[in-house]
């Protein structure tokens, strides 16, 4: 019972906190815009792990790479 | 043409990391230094009761939240940026990147994210004092945040606690304490806090003398002088300490970046240090005979002093650090074409060792591999092929470098004639003086800026030093697609730097008295 009360607590402290946040508000939805915009649009579109995309397990990267460190050097 | 595509993909992959490391620093010092003035204040509340100290803490601590907010997550794109475009340097270091990442991410985000709740909406729900330790504590966690980002450029500039791994192709972490506590990270740390400390005390002292310049808020806006010019002196102080200590580690372990930092072609026994000067633009080789500067003041024998701790010790220039041959405290230095050539080998000897171990010849794999590790240390040069592509962008070093010593200096004159002015109770009365520190906000980020160019561009060509140029660790990807999201981000990051100014600037206008009546 208590961590029920010790819960109900802290939920209750955030969501008045947040309710009576005033520059906060306003901050709050340009921070989650801008999350939206990294995390949505241009990790997703614009920013796939070159690797990952490319490679299935860490032997065939490490062999992409190795190839890469020996050529460039040519 | 495919040099020049090539030549574009890696000019634009530099510009875009370099743009958004630097939209980045513009938000992350300032979080810093405004961390630790609206924690003192709110320790001076907490220790005397006053409610003045408890609406300065709270005013500051608003700015100090649009900035935080503004600028979280901004660095997460230079992560973006390492799995895409720096694919081939995001697998070599390996463990060594992701290990200190990791930890950031854990330990000092989740601190900053529950005691930054505590300390924005605990005031009426905690004790005094345990929400005077959730605002240290936030302040902390942001600094422990830099930490761990710092250890790892660090490592950058000075490879240590680590072994390569020619099956894996990575660097492996075998010594996280040395890599930890390294002298270059160890100084880059508090260089980099402190300089973000400065900034703070620089905004703070600012932005009060608006006030003080509008006739308002006049008692707030001296508590926030005298706070900002002392906690500013200090820091600035220690600033010009650790900056010694970097000028210092830059000697022992970049003698390259050193050089290029004082425009320094030709080494001698107790170097001068250029205070001020104009470099020649009609040098265009090292080994040319057209004067270096076309103007300079120079301060006999300082670099010598400042770099290796003694007036008469030789600085290397750039044509001998090319050249070699001169005595340093492990031996004669190769040449260019030394390291040029133990690199080739080094290259070589992977090439060998993979084939080795594809035919499952053992013996040869050891003795390749051997051979590779005797000269890993100039992996980097192998792929040199000419000294010229050793030197760093000189102007672009030697000019940031001295903006920014310059600053330094003239941020510590500042901040004691403040503090004297502020005592004998004369600043309300200096709207020069009050324009004047207005003024200087901005300056705080040129010198911060110009200290991370120096840093960066001071040690190109590499990725790592002397292990991986930035053309290796480069993925093979379109420059177009890397010139589009430079464009993007620009536009992206430029949208939140307007928002920032817009929301500061008015809760700024607001001023304290607004923090009595809403949060």
């Amino acid at each position: 019972m208590q961590g029920i009360g010790f819960l109900k607590n802290i939920y209750s402290f955030y969501t008045e906190g947040f309710k009576n946040m005033t520059v906060g508000k306003t901050l709050w939805i340009i921070v989650l815009i801008k999350l939206f915009i990294m995390f949505g649009i241009l990790k997703v579109f614009f920013f796939p792990n070159y690797l990952n995309e490319h490679f299935r397990d860490d032997a065939g990267k490490a062999n992409h790479v190795r190839t890469e460190l020996i050529n460039k050097s040519k | 043409m495919e040099l020049l595509l090539d030549a574009s993909l890696i000019n634009w992959s530099r510009a875009q990391f370099a743009m958004t490391a630097m939209y980045h620093w513009l938000f992350v010092p300032l979080t810093l230094g405004l961390g630790m003035i609206m924690s003192i204040m709110e320790t001076f509340y907490v220790k005397t009761g006053k409610e003045e100290w408890k609406n300065a803490a709270k005013f500051w601590m608003t700015i100090f939240g649009i900035n935080f907010a503004i600028g979280v997550a901004t660095g997460i794109i230079l992560e973006f940026e390492f799995g895409t475009n720096w694919s081939n340097y995001s697998w070599f270091v390996g463990d060594i990147f992701g290990a200190p990442l990791a930890i950031e991410g854990i330990l000092a985000f989740f601190m900053e994210a529950t005691f930054i709740s505590i300390m924005f909406f605990g005031w009426k729900k905690v004790g005094k004092n345990f929400h005077l330790a959730s605002t240290w504590l936030t302040t902390l966690g942001a600094t422990i945040s830099a930490l761990w980002i710092l250890v790892a450029n660090a490592w950058m500039q000075y490879p240590t606690g680590m072994e390569f791994n020619p099956d894996t192709v990575r660097n492996e972490m075998v010594d996280f304490w040395s890599i930890l506590f390294s002298p270059v990270a160890i100084n880059k740390f508090f260089h980099t806090v402190i300089s973000g400390w400065v900034l703070g005390a620089l905004f703070v002292m600012g932005i009060s003398c608006w006030f003080l310049l509008n006739k308002r808020e006049k008692d707030f806006a001296l508590k926030s002088i005298r706070v900002s010019a002392i906690f500013g002196l200090i820091s600035s102080l220690l600033l010009l300490y650790t900056g010694d200590g970097s000028a210092y580690n830059v000697a022992q372990r970049q003698p390259m970046k050193l050089a290029a930092m004082e425009g320094l072609y030709e080494g001698k026994n107790g170097t001068g240090l250029i205070a001020i000067g104009i470099l020649n633009p009609e040098k265009k080789s090292y080994n040319d005979t057209v004067p270096s500067y076309l103007y300079k003041v120079e301060i006999p024998k300082l670099l010598s002093f400042l770099g290796y701790r003694d007036a008469n010790a030789f600085v290397p220039g750039l044509k001998d650090i090319i050249e070699g041959g001169y005595e340093t405290p492990s031996g004669k230095a190769l040449s260019f074409d030394e390291k040029r050539e133990r690199g080739k080998v080094a290259i070589q000897a992977l090439a060998d060792y993979q084939y080795a171990c594809q035919k499952k010849d053992t013996v040869s794999a050891l003795m390749y591999k051997d051979e590779l590790m005797k000269n890993y240390a100039y992996f980097g040069y192998g792929y040199l092929d000419h000294p010229q592509q050793l030197i760093p962008n000189l102007s672009l070093v030697f000019y940031p470098f001295h903006i920014m010593v310059f600053l330094g200096i003239y941020f510590i004159v500042l901040f004691a004639v403040v503090l004297i002015l502020s005592y004998r109770k004369k600043i309300e009365h200096l709207g020069w003086l009050q324009w004047i520190c207005l003024l200087t906000i901005p300056l705080g980020y040129v010198a911060g800026e110009a200290g991370w160019m120096v840093a960066e561009i001071g040690r190109q060509p590499w990725a790592i030093q002397d292990i991986l140029p930035v053309q290796v660790a480069v993925s093979s990807i379109s420059a177009e697609s890397v010139r589009l999201t430079f464009f993007l981000f620009l536009i992206l990051f430029t949208s939140l730097l307007i928002a920032e100014i817009g929301i500061m600037v008015k809760q700024i206008k607001k001023g304290p008295e607004a923090e009595k009546i809403e949060k």
